[in-house]
């Protein structure tokens, strides 16, 4: 393995600085990792996945199985990166993985002595049988299986790079900047059409960058590229990979923006996620090589023929001196040749018996070593190949005689090829297998809008790619409705055979017993061998969905780009049927990993979604409020004093509330405008209780019930107008409750002359509570709030500085309290007068944590209680529900199960002794076993400073039936076992005499 | 991903909508107090294969329900319409 002096694509006066596993590699702008990781002679590159295997580089490009290393440091630190798919850059460091203590010694390695007990299914196998009744011996077993398995190690810190995501829209997408791309971008942009052209690599080409450099295909694609530049209905894209194909003509593209960069620009972005909406869209993705199977065939120095010559006229690397090439079809001559070009001793291991008389002169001029009808059976040597065992095979790949040991340090491999169909497969479903080609293939339907051209359809001669990238151009650019002037078709240039037109059905080399010679593998990166297909049918394997899964072959991180048609063949063999009828896997996105930083884009953390904050959100901040987050909210959970922790805070803010007065922001509850002629009769069928007779100027409690019969939301609306009523709903069902409201009126109720507009973000809302709230209120509005002007559940609107604000008596804490509803611009001003017009009424806000303190106090139901599995007679609410009236919800809340009596209902708990019930704690009997559910659980739980004891609500079986029982409540997380007595939920003034008052 | 022509706003991202479920069921009266016809409109849904009538709420948009033709098979979108108007 060394470089060349001269050839290649490289730019040899820009030299870069790139190490692996410490070692300073030589490397020039143009490399690869795997390039320079060849050239500077390291091997291995890596351990495989089970058996810790030595391996070296395999391929050139994304279905690299072996050469996968941690790249970069720290927060850039990234697992399981083929080398093959690392641009190299100055500064560039890259270490081995999967192996301890280093690449080179690696005791995991042992594994491959015991690679008998490491067969298919071997973790459904050795965790039943004898252990079956216990799960101990896995949990034992887990740890270390778990800490064995897996490639690389994650980085434990965050990335600091930021990630974008980006929309656009074109007519014509072109997938992939090889001949058969650009020769269909080229008459779609001429007629007009709106084309982007992507490409994964950094360079445009596809295949002609692995013929020689400096020929007649780098000057066909430079004037390709120099036309589309300059045209101004045109994006090339490199660096870019379309990885999904989705319904509606949509296309995931992921951008490598700054990966070729040691660190991204100041404000660069390090990789940006394309969501591109195309009219029509031309696949020209090309083909990926095929292994063939035989003992060893995974050792380093092993490589895919065409990634030999990839390295030998890309990079300027020779992968061997001495080489034997071996392939079941006509494109590894092109490698054979250019290696004897190159310098190196090759001998040409052909499985057919007759090769074109044309290939094979060529092969001879060249000075290559020609063996027809021959095979490699085995490799030896094991960090490094040393031999190939080659001998003459039979028609069925399997040696006719004992065979000589031949010295290499290369064999480069070609079992035909693979059209890159992933992008139509994820769309289309199934490709068909065509045995002329003897590969699978896309079909082609009118309603299709990604084709595919060139030799991703199979396309056999170079005339033939540009013909149908031409062809697919015009196509797609009429389709989309550019039927204009695609002038002519680029005339062709002289190129090799690069089809396996005359591919033998032979894809592994057996021994005369038809078994492979040690260890022949399908799937590299899983560790899958050939012995593992065939102990997979023995067991009765038969579908490929079930044979890709308990062999995992084709699961590893490259998706079995290699291991498919392999694995395939063997189980079509196997099983005697051909190939086309044993069928394939799906293929889903991604084509190839893409990090989930590009698809998150900048959605994480704070912009993960929108944080809402009400009007007096500031000033809580200022006050030293410890805030909390409801739903989307940020709301003050509690006001701390010097030395309080949350339940002190709590405890005194809640008993102040009793005693003086206190102020709590209540403006994320719901508020929905309910107007129309028909608003009643609306509110009428949507709460279960009646509407039709509130007053101008009243309000009202309201429940409403889902359409299965469950309880669904409550609140108060307000009878603001004749045909205009304000409805207010919990913070957390805001949205739920308009858009039901919303379906309810136009899918149904079409006739009711109703709009419901959200107006939550229009008003703040304070809630005034206490003794004291009255004349607070009085104070500030100098209206008259007394008992007899404004009972409880009225309104009045009334000015506080200057500005309108509507003053709804109403209380939830239990005390006499108002609720301020301000136009939401002035909710911070209001809040500030109240604030400082109350320090002679000894005002404290309060936060949501005492607020929940005293609702619970009072019995009153919220979201822990609301949460979808209760009913109106769970919850003791049946007394709301009208009987005069059909409303949402009425017939189904009678079915017999939840009629039934011993369903949990609504009990309140008085907690004995100073531990408090934990929420979620379930309920049993006082004795007996513990075991189960039991008869119910914790809802909501606090301290009652009104009653000094712990309180809590739940819901109990027969839970009215059941007041006085002592019960046991157990918290099975904090394994704390506490006793209640079950009382009434109305803990507090349960005649309401306060709030009346 | 699908993408809805609403008739309000034009041609609009399935990111802009909230599914809203099979829009072929119809709603009893309101009066309706046997419990078949609810547990019917409520629970019971048919699974077509081809082409079905769906209710897409433009929760991002004009908020306007809409009924859309989608094929369960192939995800393409046929019209798409106003709910009330389909209801009246």
């Amino acid at each position: 393995m060394r470089r060349l002096d001269t050839g290649g694509r490289l730019n040899r006066s820009k030299p870069l600085s790139v190490s692996f596993d410490g070692k300073r590699l030589a490397a020039f702008e143009g490399d690869t990792l795997a390039a320079a990781l060849l050239a500077g002679g390291v091997s291995p590159v890596g351990r495989s996945f089970k058996f810790h295997r030595p391996r070296g580089v395999l391929s050139a490009g994304v279905e690299e199985p072996n050469a996968l290393v941690h790249l970069r440091e720290g927060g850039r630190h990234e697992p399981n990166v083929p080398a093959t798919m690392v641009e190299a850059f100055d500064g560039l460091v890259a270490t081995g993985q999967n192996a301890w203590p280093s690449l080179d010694f690696d005791i995991g390695a042992i594994n491959d002595l015991f690679s008998r007990f490491l067969g298919a299914g071997f973790y459904y196998k050795t965790f039943i049988g004898p252990f079956r009744h216990s799960t101990r011996f896995w949990m034992m077993c887990e740890r270390f299986i778990r800490r064995a398995a897996g490639l690389g190690r994650a980085a434990l810190v965050a990335d600091p790079d930021h990630y974008e995501k980006r929309s656009a829209f074109c007519d014509v997408l072109v997938i992939g900047g090889g001949v058969a791309g650009l020769s269909a971008a080229l008459p779609a942009a001429r007629a007009g059409a709106d084309v982007m052209l992507v490409e994964q690599d950094f360079a445009l080409g596809g295949a002609v960058l692995s013929d020689p450099a400096g020929g007649a295909g780098d000057k066909w694609v430079a004037k390709a590229r120099a036309e589309l530049e300059a045209l101004q209905n045109v994006r090339v894209l490199t660096r870019t990979t379309a990885f999904g194909a989705y319904d509606g003509g949509v296309y995931g593209l992921v951008e490598r923006v700054a990966d070729h960069l040691k660190a991204p620009d100041e404000h660069q972005v390090r990789q940006r996620y394309w969501q591109v909406h195309a009219k029509r869209a031309v696949m020209a993705t090309g083909a990926i090589e095929r292994p063939l199977v035989f003992g060893g065939n995974d050792r380093p120095g092993v490589m895919l023929a065409g990634a030999v010559r990839t390295y030998l006229n890309r990079f300027a690397v020779l992968a061997g001196e001495n080489a034997v090439v071996t392939t079941n079809n006509d494109s590894a001559y092109q490698t054979a040749i250019d290696l004897a070009r190159a310098g190196a001793k090759v001998t040409l291991v052909d499985m057919r018996e007759n090769v074109d008389a044309d290939l094979t002169r060529l092969a001879r001029e060249a000075g290559v070593t020609l063996l027809t009808g021959h095979g490699v059976l085995e490799v030896k040597g094991s960090r490094r190949v040393t031999a190939a065992a080659v001998a003459p095979i039979d028609a069925r790949g399997r040696a006719k005689a004992a065979p000589r040991l031949v010295s290499v340090d290369l064999i480069a491999m070609s079992g035909g090829w693979s059209p890159t169909l992933h992008l139509w497969s994820q769309l289309y479903g199934k490709p068909v297998y065509d045995a002329a080609s003897a590969c699978f293939l896309p079909t082609e339907e009118d309603a299709h809008r990604l084709r595919a051209a060139g030799i991703a359809a199979a396309a056999q001669t170079l005339d033939e790619v540009i013909e149908q990238g031409f062809a697919r151009g015009v196509e797609a650019a009429s389709a989309a409705g550019f039927a204009g002037d695609s002038g002519t078709r680029p005339e062709g240039f002289a190129t090799g055979p690069f089809w396996p037109a005359t591919m033998s059905p032979l894809w592994a080399v057996f021994n005369a017993d038809g078994k492979c010679r040690g260890k022949a593998f399908v799937d590299f990166q899983h560790d899958v061998k050939i012995t593992d297909i065939d102990q997979a049918h023995l067991e009765g394997y038969v579908s490929v969905e079930h044979l890709k899964r308990y062999t995992t072959t084709g699961m590893a991180t490259d998706q079995g780009k290699l291991a498919g048609v392999n694995a395939l063949s063997r189980m079509a063999e196997l099983r005697g049927l051909p190939i086309a009828q044993v069928g394939t896997t799906t293929f889903r996105p991604p084509y190839t990993p893409v990090t989930i930083g590009a698809i998150v884009g900048h959605d994480h953390g704070r912009h993960f979604r929108p944080t809402r904050r009400s009007a007096m959100h500031h000033w809580h901040g200022e006050n030293g409020a410890v805030m909390i987050e409801a739903g989307a909210w940020m709301r003050p959970w509690y006001y701390p004093e010097p030395g309080e922790d949350l339940r002190a805070a709590y405890i005194r803010e809640a008993a102040h509330v009793r005693r003086d007065v206190g102020l709590v922001d209540v403006s994320t509850l719901g508020k929905i405008a309910v107007q129309g002629p028909d608003a009643a009769e609306f509110l009428n069928r949507i709460y279960v209780n009646g509407w039709k007779t509130l007053q101008i100027g009243r309000l009202r409690y309201g429940v409403m019930l889902r359409e299965d019969g469950f309880v669904f939301d409550d609140g108060a609306t307000a009878r603001l107008g004749e045909h205009d009523y304000f409805m207010s709903t919990t913070t957390a069902n805001a949205a739920r409750v308009l858009a039901f409201a919303e379906q309810l009126l136009q899918t149904e109720w079409t006739d009711l002359r109703v709009h419901v507009t959200s107006v939550t973000d229009q008003w703040a809302a304070i809630a005034v509570a206490g003794p004291n709230s009255r004349a607070l209120l009085t104070k500030v509005t100098g209206a008259d709030l007394s008992r007899e002007a404004l009972p409880n559940n009225h309104f009045t609107t009334a000015e506080i500085d200057g500005v309108g604000v509507r003053v709804h008596r109403m209380s939830y804490s239990g005390e006499l309290a108002y609720e301020v509803y301000i136009p939401a611009g002035y909710g911070r001003p209001v809040w500030e007068t109240l604030y400082a017009a109350g320090a002679e009424f000894n005002l404290r806000p309060y936060g949501t944590e005492s607020m929940g303190a005293l609702r619970i106090e009072k019995g009153h139901v919220a979201g822990q209680e609301l949460d979808g599995r209760t009913t109106l007679k769970d919850l003791n609410l049946e007394g709301f529900a009208s009987k005069k009236k059909p409303f949402v919800g009425a017939v189904l809340s009678k079915r017999p199960v939840l009629e039934d009596p011993a369903r949990p209902s609504l009990v309140g708990l008085e907690i004995a002794g100073a531990i408090g019930a934990k929420a979620g704690s379930l309920l049993y009997p006082a004795t007996g076993e513990t075991k189960g559910h039991g008869d119910g659980w914790v809802s909501s739980a606090t301290y009652s400073p009104a009653l000094g004891r712990n309180i809590a609500m739940g819901f109990l079986k027969s839970g009215k039936d059941r007041i006085g029982e002592t019960i046991r409540v157990v918290n099975f997380l904090g394994n704390e076992t506490l006793k209640a007595k079950v009382v009434s939920n109305h803990f507090f003034d349960p005649d309401g005499e306060r709030q009346n008052g | 991903m699908i993408r809805i022509d609403c008739p309000v706003c034009g041609l609009r991202n399935e990111t802009e909508f909230a599914y809203g479920g099979d829009a072929t069921v119809r709603r009893p009266a309101m009066d309706e107090s046997e419990m078949g016809p609810w547990r019917d409109y409520v629970f019971i849904r048919d699974n077509p294969r081809g082409w079905h009538r769906e209710y897409w709420h433009h929760v991002q948009g004009c908020r306007q329900w809409l009924v859309v033709e989608r094929n369960t098979l192939t995800h393409e979108v046929g019209t798409c319409r106003l709910a009330r108007e389909v209801a009246e």
